[in-house]
């Protein structure tokens, strides 16, 4: 009897077998083979030739490498820091307000609206913001419109404007998939607490910093990594529309491994850029699961 | 209007109603605030539609943000038929129906190991997995880029379904995972004294009982894939390969000096999306919380 269970658990192992392949072969054999590129010099064609740690001691004094990792910063900013405090506000608005005082219906409809932007196609939303930040697009056509003319700028092509101009685009796409992952968390959180802080006369913002935000931790934490992730990783947006310019004023890691990888074909480079990106985003990934595991021990 | 106050707060729906007075004035700024914000977010996509359908001569006489006085699908058309846009949107189709089955497939093998089989590791199975969805795309892109070239699935829709399914995999399989650890045992028990092989008992009981969580997970695989960018734009570089996201990425800034037409570009850019989005709105905004949280 023990027996054939045994064998009986050994068989799933079949079953396993397509997707380890698959990940053996599209994950774990092309990042070791992008670890070992990143000790040659190798322009795509030919044998690599081993250099050691030149392409990594090149990184160090490459000024568009930093300005790539001052650019991911600033995007940590506008996409995980400030669509989480937006969305936050705006699903405790929707969830302790709106669908209060106007029913759920009326609040479902804001939380799709908001959603919408989420799952476009970046590219997408890139051809449709590029026309609307263009020196002759929308946003200064309004700014005329409005006699505001002498702040029209060219947002895109001005190297003091095009990070923050893409920075805005980003938190336009990111605030809906927070607000819907935060509503979704207070659908959990008993009504009675709320209830009950209001027969205290506890103020909207009392709600929010008492009840909303400790109970959504759990949500802040998924949502912070899942973004946090995300903004390491920006590609499309930048590609869209900056092409890291102009004069590398918005590029970022990702853009910058993309650019040697495939424009330069300086291939040993952008896989020391696309290794030292994997080791950061990893590291980090692992820190906020050790983190999020103390936490839940912790806290319940 | 009580009524639906009450919905909200459907455990102690007869007490609370009361409780909750409605603030005659405020809530009406809170509302305006929130309509205002609403339509600062959708604004781009009415500009995009308004300006789609005027006659180039209308938007410069009157401006982007004038309501069209002309209605012209010339901008569209002329869109539709310089990027082939029919063909785009199949090979988009194509590749996000085959992806999304490919990684349902898989994640659902996995997770029948790792949650109903246990295998020894499972585990620590999911934890490597994580490195699909936390590794840059670049970090595996060149390789990649290498050895389709090698074996011949260069600027092939193959290698972009094989590569995006498995990189799916990771969260699909997660998801599964943990859905299927919970999965009631008497049920397979039942099956296994029944003499149902294992495959037997994937298929024809935990497949039926699980085909809403797949179909919200192939959903999301779908609208992933159909916006994935770095894979598709290094892998499908003939024109009649490309899709509809590489349209667009290809596209952008390549013809700025016609306004009406980068209105039209964008319109038929994000309207797949918005359709998809318009039937499966539901899906997709309650199960990205239902994925990103167990």
């Amino acid at each position: 009897m023990e027996k054939s269970k045994n064998s009986g658990r050994a068989g799933y192992y079949l079953y396993i077998l397509p997707g380890m392949l698959g990940f053996a072969l599209i994950v774990l054999i092309p990042l070791i083979a992008n670890f070992v590129i990143s000790f040659t010099a190798w322009k795509g064609i030919g044998t690599p030739r081993y250099i050691g740690f030149q392409n990594y001691e090149r990184l160090l004094v490459d000024a568009a490498f930093w300005g790539s990792i001052q650019h991911t910063l600033l995007f940590i900013i506008s996409m995980t820091i400030v669509p989480i405090i937006l969305g936050l506000v705006l699903a405790a608005v929707l969830f302790d307000y709106i669908s209060a005082q106007f029913g759920e219906t009326l609040s479902s409809f804001f939380r799709a609206g908001f959603y919408l932007p989420q799952i476009l196609p970046l590219t997408a939303a890139g051809v449709l913001w590029g026309w609307i930040l263009n020196p002759i697009g929308i946003v200064n056509a309004v700014l005329k419109a409005i006699g505001l003319d002498f702040m029209a700028q060219n947002w895109l092509g001005d190297a003091s404007y095009a990070l923050w101009a893409v920075s805005a685009v980003i938190v336009w796409i990111q605030v809906g998939y927070c607000l819907v992952v935060f509503m979704s968390g207070l659908a959990r959180v008993d009504p009675s607490l709320y209830e009950a802080a209001e027969l205290d006369n506890a103020s909207w913002f009392g709600r929010f910093r008492y009840i909303t935000i400790p109970m959504l931790m759990p949500e802040i934490f998924v949502v912070a990594l899942t973004t946090l992730i995300a903004a390491l990783k920006v590609f499309a947006p930048i590609y869209v529309l900056t092409s890291g310019g102009p004069d590398n004023a918005t590029t970022v890691p990702s853009y910058l491994s993309y650019y040697h990888f495939f424009t330069t074909n300086r291939v040993g480079y952008a896989a020391a850029i696309a290794t030292l990106q994997t080791a950061v985003t990893i590291m980090l990934g692992i820190f906020f699961l050790r983190m999020q595991s103390k936490q839940t021990e912790g806290g319940r | 209007m009580a009524a639906t106050a009450s919905l909200s707060t459907p455990i102690a729906s007869d007490a609370p109603a009361d409780h909750r007075q409605k603030k005659g004035f405020t809530r009406w700024i809170v509302l305006a605030i929130l309509f205002v914000f609403l339509g600062g977010t959708l604004f781009p996509f009415f500009l995009a539609a308004f300006n789609a359908i005027k006659t180039p001569a209308d938007y410069a006489a009157n401006g982007p943000l004038a309501f069209p006085r002309s209605f012209d699908l010339t901008a569209l058309k002329n869109f539709w038929a310089n990027v082939d846009f029919t063909r785009k949107l199949f090979n988009s189709i194509l590749i996000s129906v085959c992806t999304a089955i490919l990684a349902v497939v898989l994640s659902l093998l996995n997770a029948y190991a790792i949650g109903i089989g246990r295998v020894r590791g499972g585990r620590a199975l999911l934890v490597i997995l994580l490195i699909s969805i936390m590794a840059p795309q670049e970090a595996l892109v060149y390789p990649l880029y290498y050895m389709a070239k090698q074996v011949g699935l260069f600027d092939s829709m193959v290698s972009v379904i094989l590569i995006i399914g498995v990189l799916h995999t990771a969260f699909g399989t997660y998801l599964l995972s943990s859905v299927l650890t919970t999965f009631p045992r008497e049920i397979i028990e039942a099956a296994q004294i029944d003499n149902a092989s294992r495959w037997q008992i994937l298929w024809l009981v935990i497949v039926p009982v699980l085909r809403p969580t797949l179909a919200v997970l192939a959903t999301f695989f779908f609208i992933w894939t159909w916006n994935e960018f770095l894979i598709p734009l290094v892998f499908l570089v003939s024109n009649n390969n490309q899709t509809v996201s590489v349209a667009m990425g290809v596209l952008s800034g390549a013809n700025t000096q016609d306004p009406t037409a980068v209105a039209a570009a964008s319109l038929l850019g994000v309207t797949p999306t918005v359709i998809f989005f318009l039937i499966f709105q539901r899906t997709l905004t309650r199960g990205v919380a239902a994925g990103a949280v167990k």
